[in-house]
């Protein structure tokens, strides 16, 4: 180490604005969202909050079942007693509301929760990263591999698959909502064109089944390109003579493919694919400018919740907690991208 | 030989339609947009029926144009979106460059802890603060510039700069600049402390011209992201004076989803002035998303 040629202060005034930005906006915040969690804090409230211990987690988190045998047989199918007049007035199911229901054998077994809409949110939030992640990589790399591979005008079409990547995700999500337009929409006139008329015009984003997967489309569509162009350093970063020494020794394409290029881009890939499940996660704003979370819940996700109840419903202890959750989430991502990371480096070459 | 003399023409010509009809996909919305701006909605409807859809065709007008300004308060918020995003980027600029100054280039206790954490910070989304930071503003004590000169107010909300104030500190930034001060060599820096210089002078002089290229990328990333910042002056801005143009587009397509036309044209606004500087910049873009990258 060299000597010191600047007084001891200096590194901190230089550090100074973007050390206390961080601590106020980002550390501060994060530590207050814990504290929040185990209160009843509202946003608007003369009195403080007060402790409520592990209450926020137990109506975030808490689940049971009701099982349930026939009471008798009408015609072949079974009649099970309604729900709600079990669960109510029982002290046990106290505050508990139907998730979803399905058979098992002959009984019905009904999922409780006290917070259904959030564990539906939880659930869609899962759905769309599971769609959305390998639909997205497999467009970025099939893209990458496209535009590497030595055609002319690849730099207009990078450009061309790039360009949603800077468009906002509010625009494309209006844009998208008048494509996907039951009526109206480009795509039902494409499909009723395509196939003469056959295909009956889809409610894509008022239909619980379609709702969903018509917003992974899209988020794909928007981001790809930010993908495709990581990927491509990567690919670019295989050295030529692998390729070069493979040719002599007769490998295919395919082989060349599946044994330099895929194994050249793991890291690569691992990276990308947990930038975009991060961000997938976080799904909030298509959701918010397209569907409200609907129709029937089926479009609600995690950060929809937080958002809903910390600030539109003003109690900021839950919203708080959701965003924990959240948070944890994103964690055990990392976790499990670190541990693939160690596995695969400590392992063979 | 490059790869591509090698594949046999037919497979170049496949491959090059294949990325023409890619190209299409990915372009119609952005057509279908701008198009649809153009037209009445009549016209719009009518034109669906085909690939006119996609097309400046038939008897245009500006209307939908003129109907987003005097409706959708669209000067207002975009003055408000300029700002905020300009604002933000130049003070993070400076802001995030002499902390990576710091951590890069001078030699100071605890400097270690400091990196230690900023890598920790780096994974935290936004997402996962935006409600309890909420709270924070909310409770901050701010000012306001009323009718009888500047007031003390309780709170940040509905104000430019709690859009503002909160992303100037960026981790990711101070990454960005991080890696690249690390690699400039030591000997002109140990050469300027011999001849008496400071470390603002070696700062200025030696360490910021010499990184042009990663101001341009922090640059491009800080101010796309403020231009489309939404989750955050939506739950924080609920008035119409502070509000950028994200939420405004977000409003105006909500109270006239049968607008089509002037909802494209809202749109069209937004969104051209970033593909001009996309198609301008396109270099730095894409060396921008790259850099980014490298980090993993």
């Amino acid at each position: 180490m060299g000597v010191r040629r600047h007084s001891p202060i200096a590194p901190w005034l230089f550090g100074a604005p973007a050390l206390i930005g961080l601590m106020l906006f980002l550390v501060l915040p994060f530590v207050m969202a814990v504290i929040l969690t185990f209160t009843d804090q509202r946003l608007v409230s003369p009195r403080p909050g007060a402790f409520v211990g592990l209450r926020n987690y137990q109506r975030l988190l808490s689940v049971g079942a009701l099982v349930q045998t026939p009471e008798r047989s009408a015609a072949g199918a079974p009649v099970y007693a309604r729900v709600r007049s079990i669960t109510r007035g029982n002290r046990a199911y106290a505050g508990y509301r139907p998730l979803t229901a399905f058979r098992l054998g002959n009984r019905r077994v009904t999922v409780l929760a006290t917070d259904p809409a959030f564990l539906q949110a939880l659930g869609n939030t899962m759905l769309f990263a599971v769609l959305v992640v390998p639909l997205q990589c497999a467009m970025a790399l099939g893209l990458a591999l496209l535009v590497n591979a030595g055609l002319r005008g690849q730099t207009l079409f990078r450009a061309i698959f790039f360009s949603p990547v800077v468009m906002s995700m509010v625009i494309v999500s209006v844009v998208w909502a008048f494509l996907f337009n039951k009526d109206l929409g480009l795509f039902n006139q494409a499909l009723g064109w395509i196939s003469l008329g056959a295909v009956r015009p889809v409610d894509w984003l008022g239909n619980p089944a379609t709702a969903m997967p018509a917003i992974v489309i899209m988020s794909a569509w928007q981001g790809a390109g930010f993908q495709m162009l990581i990927l491509l350093a990567g690919l670019q970063g295989i050295s030529q003579e692998l390729y070069d020494a493979a040719r002599l020794d007769g490998a295919s394409a395919w082989q060349r493919f599946v044994h330099i290029t895929l194994p050249g881009l793991r890291q690569t890939v691992l990276f990308v694919a947990v930038v975009t499940t991060i961000a997938a996660l976080g799904l909030f704003t298509q959701v918010d400018v397209m569907t409200g979370g609907g129709p029937r819940g089926t479009t609600a996700t995690v950060m929809f919740e937080a958002v809903r109840h910390g600030v539109r419903e003003e109690n900021i202890a839950y919203g708080a907690t959701i965003s924990v959750v959240y948070f944890a989430l994103i964690t055990l991502v990392i976790v499990v991208q670190q541990a693939i990371r160690r596995r695969r480096g400590g392992g063979v070459a | 030989m490059t790869p591509a003399q090698r594949r046999s023409i037919p497979l170049r010509l496949a491959l090059h339609a294949l990325m023409v009809v890619l190209a299409a996909v990915f372009l119609f919305p952005f057509l279908f947009m701008l198009a649809s701006s153009l037209k009445t909605n009549d016209a719009i409807f009518a034109d669906l029926e085909s690939g006119r859809a996609l097309l400046p065709v038939g008897d245009l007008t500006g209307a939908n144009y003129v109907g987003a300004f005097a409706r959708g308060h669209i000067g207002h918020y975009l003055a408000n979106s300029v700002l905020i995003t300009v604002v933000t980027v130049a003070l993070g600029l400076v802001v995030n460059s002499l902390a990576a100054f710091a951590l890069a280039r001078l030699e100071w206790r605890g400097k270690q802890a400091v990196i230690t954490l900023l890598v920790i910070l780096l994974v935290v989304p936004f997402e996962a603060i935006s409600v309890p930071l909420m709270l924070l503003v909310a409770k901050l004590p701010g000012i306001a510039f009323g009718a009888d000169g500047v007031v003390l107010t309780g709170s940040w909300l509905d104000t430019i700069y709690v859009q503002i104030i909160p992303f100037v500190a960026n981790t990711f930034s101070i990454f960005l600049f991080y890696q690249v001060f690390r690699d400039i060599p030591k000997d002109f820096d140990e050469a300027a402390y011999v001849d008496g210089a400071t470390p603002w002078q070696v700062y200025r002089h030696i360490i910021v011209p010499s990184s042009g290229p990663v101001f341009a990328t922090v640059t491009i990333l800080q101010a796309l992201a403020m231009w489309n910042q939404y989750l955050w002056p939506l739950i924080t801005v609920p008035g119409e004076a502070a509000r950028p143009l994200m939420v405004g587009m977000e409003q105006f397509f909500s109270a006239r989803k049968t607008a089509w036309g002037e909802v494209m044209a809202y749109a069209a606004l937004i969104t051209v002035p970033v593909l001009i500087a996309f198609v301008f910049f396109q270099r730095w873009f894409v060396r921008s998303v790259v850099g980014s990258g490298v980090k993993g």
